[in-house]
């Protein structure tokens, strides 16, 4: 699904080398996670992926079912299937929550040769979706992400995800800001979209997540590089003891 | 003090080609009024403090400059699906025909030559009037000149609650049509209505309304401004605002090489409210784009509230400009005045001049105003397309979300969706070249 070679990133406006030469693949119907300490580039790869402006690749491939993912304009990429659950949703004031979704979701058909949604289906997918999450019609018709709680931003991004059924699914840092009610929550809504077709990266600094998104591989990532990948077993042994023993390991 | 030489020269060359309208009754006295007014003052010019922003000579110079006519014929029309009172002028003329009769529960309206041939009419004590208050402290001599020399419009007084709204529906037909109009409105005690405008008017159009609300009268003004890139226009609105009366007035404008639309309003009566808004779209590519939004707000009562927000979009060299004030007079206690103005420049060519003013004499009041100019938010941005939405479409979402805050100020639902509407269709049809 997701194969990355090599990918070398650094920031464009200053001399600053993030990722250093990343190998990564992810098979359709797998979850992969990545953990690793503050400032390792897990975030980074998460942007570059997505096409944020701001980086630069100076080496290296990343493609998406064998397209190659950094050709690609953002929007071409979120149609090609690609989605990434943003640590920080952005709060859009004016845009109404309904109207963005459409748009998102027709442009996405309308770019694979797909024909429209029609507003009523739209309606009952939305209304179907949301109430799984537990997001009740007022936000739907708020803007986007406007006055949402921590929770409710994060719950919003999944029902993006479950309304767009992107193949290659980004988390970056969903946990982050959650309470435990809301992290069954959101992790419910992920593995309900879990599927043969479908592969998920979910990046995290915390093993909680992995308990209820359980990963079929665990990577370490440290200094711009993947430094260790392993089952499940790894993000336990993270828990328990830390980065501190992996890295001074592969030292 | 009488005006410049250079001034008095060039009023004399635009009202040479001007008459004043004969059988005007007791318009005369006020025509003529406006006449020795508009001499005394002259014409603009760029040097004029008031002037500065904004170039007037294509305004006051003696022949209107030549406007093409914008093919609309496949756009739906601005308040199309609204149930309203069709009043039609074409170039500026009156066109009866056209026209819906002019009858509507709760409103008497007729057209302005109609009611300056009657000898005792409500008009009389309008006609001239709040425009001759407006012209203190700052001057506005196309008003004057509009006095003097406008020969149809018209005049409505309600005095219940109109069933449905009026629409003055202006079309341009003449290249070279150089149109001055001039309306009346009297709102009675706890009467309400609903005034929508639409349409270019005429290649040069001079238009002054002046709006008289009782108290506890209501008036509601939404307003579109024609899309023929060439177009000009003058306009002037004259409010008095009584107490516990509402006013609200809305323009949406797109298009237009040149637009200063002047709104004066006059709180004299206690707890009243008058809220004047305006979202503009300016695109510099298919032709120059200027506008003007110029108000003044006096509040001369206790515990009443003004809003002023203008919002602006410019891209490929569109120029707005925006000149508020608000004045606070001594005992006007308890006033709750709010300005706001900002432009979105979606490039390095536009430009946005604000001029916001505040002047106060009483010491219990809250006024805010604020200006900003800015691009398109990145992150914004960034996350709409992440989620498929082609970068165009989605800056036209972030465009209409800029003006939101302006378009909230319509009350009714139905003529906001379909302000709301209309603008997402003109932003597709940008787009689509």
């Amino acid at each position: 699904m997701l194969e990355i070679k090599g990918l070398a990133v650094k920031l464009e406006e200053e001399d600053k080398q993030i990722l250093k030469g990343v190998d990564l693949s992810v098979e359709a119907g797998s979850v992969h996670a990545i953990m690793g300490p503050n400032g390792s580039g897990k975030s980074t790869l998460s942007y570059v992926l997505s096409g944020r402006d701001g980086y630069e690749v100076t080496d290296g491939t990343a493609t998406l079912e064998g397209e190659d993912l950094l050709e690609m304009d953002v929007e071409e990429r979120a149609a090609a299937g690609l989605f990434l659950a943003f640590q920080y949703p952005v709060e859009i004031p004016g845009v109404g929550n309904m109207t963005f979704l459409r748009t998102a979701l027709n442009a996405q058909r309308k770019a694979r040769g797909e024909e429209e949604i029609s507003a009523g289906d739209f309606l009952k997918l939305i209304r179907a979706k949301a109430k799984d999450l537990k997001i009740d019609a007022e936000m739907l018709k708020r803007p986007v992400n406007v006055g949402f709680s921590g929770g409710e931003k994060k719950r919003n991004e999944i029902l993006q995800m479950a309304m767009l059924e992107p193949k290659m699914c980004i988390l970056d840092e969903t946990d982050s800001g959650l309470d435990v009610d809301a992290m069954k929550l959101v992790s419910d809504g992920v593995n309900a979209l879990r599927d043969e077709g479908r592969a998920f990266l979910v990046i995290t600094h915390y093993q909680r997540l992995l308990d209820h998104i359980q990963p079929d591989v665990v990577h370490i990532m440290a200094d711009g590089r993947i430094v260790k990948s392993g089952g499940p077993d790894l993000a336990l042994e993270v828990e328990k003891n830390g980065y501190t023993d992996i890295l001074t390991e592969v030292a | 003090m009488a005006a410049p030489a250079v001034k008095q020269d060039a009023t004399e060359a635009r009202i040479a080609g001007l008459t004043l309208p004969d059988g005007a009754g007791w318009a005369t006295d006020a025509r003529n009024d406006a006449l020795s007014r508009l001499r005394e003052m002259g014409l603009p010019n760029r040097r004029d403090e008031y002037w500065r922003y904004t170039d007037p000579t294509s305004l006051t110079q003696a022949t209107a400059p030549r406007a093409a006519i914008f093919d609309d014929r496949d756009e739906a029309p601005v308040f199309g699906e609204i149930d309203k009172l069709k009043i039609i002028f074409v170039d500026g003329v009156f066109d009866a025909k056209r026209s819906d009769p002019l009858e509507l529960a709760g409103l008497e309206i007729e057209r302005l030559s109609d009611a300056m041939a009657t000898d005792i009419h409500w008009a009389k004590d309008l006609y001239g009037q709040r425009e001759k208050a407006g012209q203190n402290p700052v001057a506005r001599p196309l008003a004057a000149l509009n006095t003097a020399f406008a020969d149809d419009g018209i005049v409505i007084r309600a005095t219940g609650k109109a069933e449905k709204p009026v629409c003055f529906i202006y079309l341009h037909r003449d290249e070279t049509s150089d149109a001055i109009l001039h309306h009346l409105v009297k709102v009675e005690p706890g009467a309400e209505m609903t005034l929508l405008e639409v349409g270019p008017a005429a290649a040069r159009f001079n238009k002054c309304m002046e709006i008289d609300v009782a108290d506890t009268g209501a008036f509601h003004h939404v307003r579109a401004q024609g899309r023929d890139h060439e177009r000009r226009a003058a306009t002037h609105i004259f409010a008095r605002v009584g107490s516990e009366s509402l006013y609200k007035s809305f323009t949406l404008t797109a298009n237009g090489v040149m637009t200063r639309n002047e709104h004066v309003i006059e709180i004299v009566g206690n707890d009243a409210s008058a809220h004047v808004a305006g979202a503009a779209l300016g695109d510099g590519a298919n032709a120059p784009f200027h506008h003007d939004d110029t108000v003044f707000i006096t509040h001369d009562a206790v515990n009443c509230e003004s809003r002023q927000v203008f919002k602006k979009v410019l891209r490929n060299g569109a120029e707005g400009v925006f000149q508020g004030k608000i004045l606070v007079k001594e005992g006007a206690q308890k006033t709750d005045g709010y300005q706001i103005s900002q432009s979105l420049l979606l490039d390095d060519d536009s430009t946005f001049q604000a001029k916001p003013e505040l002047e106060i004499y009483a010491d219990d009041v809250a006024c805010s105003h604020g200006s900003t100019t800015g691009a398109i938010d990145e992150t914004a941005l960034f996350y709409l397309r992440s989620r498929g939405v082609p970068t165009d479409i989605a800056t036209d979402l972030l465009v209409l979300a800029f003006l939101a805050e302006a378009i909230e100020e319509i009350d009714s639902e139905a003529l906001r969706d379909d302000i709301v509407a209309r603008l997402m269709h003109w932003l597709e049809r940008r787009r689509q070249g």
